[in-house]
């Protein structure tokens, strides 16, 4: 059964006066499980509302949405899926524990319970100590790190991603990419990612899919150069400690053995390999082509 | 650490108030002192329009005179003794219940009128003009009316009460602020954040309580001091405009009648409304105390 199965996709916007937008047509598309798609494209190519159909924030005007072999709606309402913005959209009233709990929270889950699943969340990301702070005593990566934990809560199939590091620098950037492959490492969730950063599409993705805006569709898919665990270079020590992590030892879940575990250099080894460039270039080529 | 720091910061600036507060007061003594003793007993004028007022004691009495008549007794020589003090401090506790009873069910409709027309903007363009057409009616307009009630219904088998008219016309006042305040704080969400707790699968009173209610806190608390001023003005102009007796309003029209022979006396009576108002907001800060922690960084 695919995470995400979309089936001639259309969305049209009715605008008014100045006649309907055609934001989405004749999408086709495929998420396997614990695969992991990015959405790239010029701004208005749709990629988001192809994002927000499959979250069933919005309707499609044509075609068919399955999420996980339901409805997308049904998805929706039975939390299959999580979700995450380019704003972290934390609750300021609420600790950073507490806005991890919310998915929880809102759906009755104890409190006990509850807690002790957003205590595992934020050792995933790195900030257990963090727990009791506001969202806004954190970085901006801090905080988009506890928007992905949110997003984490109902361990979900499914991670739907709007540009969420599309507000981070850089370095903050790069890091948060090895930190969100291992989280999907970890989880064996598939991922629908929205971004419009080749080399953030290409280092991420099992598979890039190329968009055109006018009206919005699917113009090339590519093979991304997503590193699995075990694929770099042996480079870890014995006690299974990462060298150099931006992250402390206690965000290692007890269960995950060192084996298992996707290093930052990995995903470095990744960044300045060869086909790592041939298939920025490859993308880059296929946008060309698509906006041409 | 940031969580000392924030102590004493707030040490501070919970003492800060009340030595403002009480600076203001005695420059205020000083400076009617000041005027009495400046400003000729006739005051001043040019070219026969006064400009400074009279400053005789008729006018302006002395500050120890107004203080100093609080212990006079009320009506000289009657049998059971009540002090002017003691008939202000009472006077003035029945009309900050009556303002507080009133701040609390203007509160409680204007929060739900704020929710129902959040709820539906059909509703919202339906009853938004006549929210803000209720404040344009003059209070002396209605106060007769309400005051009528007497003796017409009954709630809860109870007959209506003369303070139950006061209440109600103070609430009436007081639900104004509250509703547009609250209506700006409940739509006040991004839409991301709307759309968050729509992917949360949340219904519309989850989306509410968890969402909409803890976003407003920031817009509330600023009309609910607007309410609770208008909660005390509304009283004490409902109890002399009703003819409600026991209030701090019948005394500030008693102790005025008298005000030719004992001008002193009706400046106790004004003392006490004053001092009523610094509770009423004393109560709104005790509101914004407790719900401190909804009042973060305003987006």
């Amino acid at each position: 059964m695919n995470a995400v199965e979309l089936t001639g996709v259309g969305k049209t916007f009715d605008t008014g006066a100045r006649g309907p937008v055609h934001a989405l047509s004749g999408i086709e598309l495929r998420v396997e499980p614990g695969e992991f798609v990015s959405l790239i494209g010029p701004s208005g190519c749709g990629k988001s509302t192809l994002l927000r159909v499959v979250a069933d924030l919005e309707q499609p005007s044509c075609g068919s949405v399955v999420v996980g072999g339901k409805s997308a709606r049904q998805a929706r309402l039975d939390q299959d899926y999580g979700i995450a913005f380019q704003q972290a959209g934390l609750l300021e009233w609420r600790t950073v524990v507490a806005n991890v709990e919310l998915p929880l929270h809102v759906h009755g889950v104890a409190k006990a319970e509850r807690r002790a699943r957003a205590a595992e969340l934020l050792a995933l990301v790195g900030l257990a100590e963090f727990a009791a702070l506001r969202p806004s005593q954190l970085s901006g990566g801090m905080q988009q790190r506890v928007a992905i934990a949110r997003s984490l809560a109902t361990r979900p199939k499914l991670l739907l991603m709007d540009e969420p590091f599309g507000a981070l620098d850089e370095m903050t950037r790069e890091r948060m990419q090895a930190e969100l492959l291992r989280i999907a490492d970890e989880t064996g969730a598939a991922v629908l990612f929205v971004t419009h950063s080749i080399p953030e599409a290409v280092v991420l993705s099992d598979r890039v899919v190329v968009m055109s805006p006018r009206p919005g569709r699917i113009t090339d898919v590519i093979d991304g150069r997503r590193p699995r665990s075990g694929s770099g270079p042996a480079g870890r020590g014995v006690d299974g400690a990462l060298p150099d992590s931006a992250l402390p030892d206690s965000a290692l879940p007890d269960s995950a053995l060192p084996d298992s575990v996707l290093a930052d250099e990995d995903v470095d080894g990744v960044r300045e390999s060869a086909e790592f460039f041939a298939a920025v270039t490859e993308v880059r080529e296929a946008l060309r082509k698509g906006s041409a | 650490m940031r969580t000392t720091g924030r102590g004493t910061r707030a040490a501070r600036s919970r003492w800060r108030p009340a030595m403002t507060a009480v600076a203001a007061f005695v420059l205020l003594v000083v400076v009617w002192e000041l005027v009495k003793l400046v400003v000729p007993d006739d005051g001043v004028s040019i070219a026969g329009t006064r400009v400074l007022p009279r400053t005789s004691d008729a006018a302006m009495p002395h500050v120890w005179t107004v203080l100093g008549r609080l212990s006079d007794p009320e009506v000289a020589g009657a049998a059971q003794q009540r002090s002017i003090g003691a008939a202000v401090l009472s006077g003035a506790l029945f009309t900050l219940r009556l303002s507080l009873g009133g701040l609390l069910l203007g509160g409680v409709l204007g929060v739900l009128l704020a929710v129902v027309m959040q709820r539906s903007g059909l509703l919202e363009r339906a009853l938004l003009p006549y929210v803000v057409a209720s404040q344009t009616v003059p209070l002396i307009a209605i106060a007769p009316l309400v005051a009528g009630w007497g003796g017409k219904i009954a709630v809860f088998g109870q007959p209506w009460q003369p303070w139950a008219s006061v209440m109600v016309i103070a609430a009436y006042l007081a639900f104004f602020p509250i509703a547009v305040g609250m209506l700006r704080g409940l739509t006040s969400p991004r839409t991301a954040d709307v759309e968050l707790f729509g992917a949360l699968a949340c219904g519309w009173w989850t989306t509410l309580v968890r969402l909409r209610l803890p976003a407003s806190v920031p817009y509330l608390i600023p009309s609910a001091r607007l309410a609770a001023a208008a909660a005390v003005i509304g009283a004490i102009v409902a109890e002399i405009s009703t003819g409600t007796r026991g209030g701090i309003g019948r005394l500030i029209i008693e102790y005025a009648q008298a005000a030719t022979g004992d001008p002193a006396r009706v400046y106790t009576a004004i003392l006490g409304a004053a001092v009523l108002g610094l509770v009423a907001a004393w109560a709104v800060g005790l509101l914004d105390l407790a719900l401190r922690r909804y009042q973060g960084v305003a987006r």
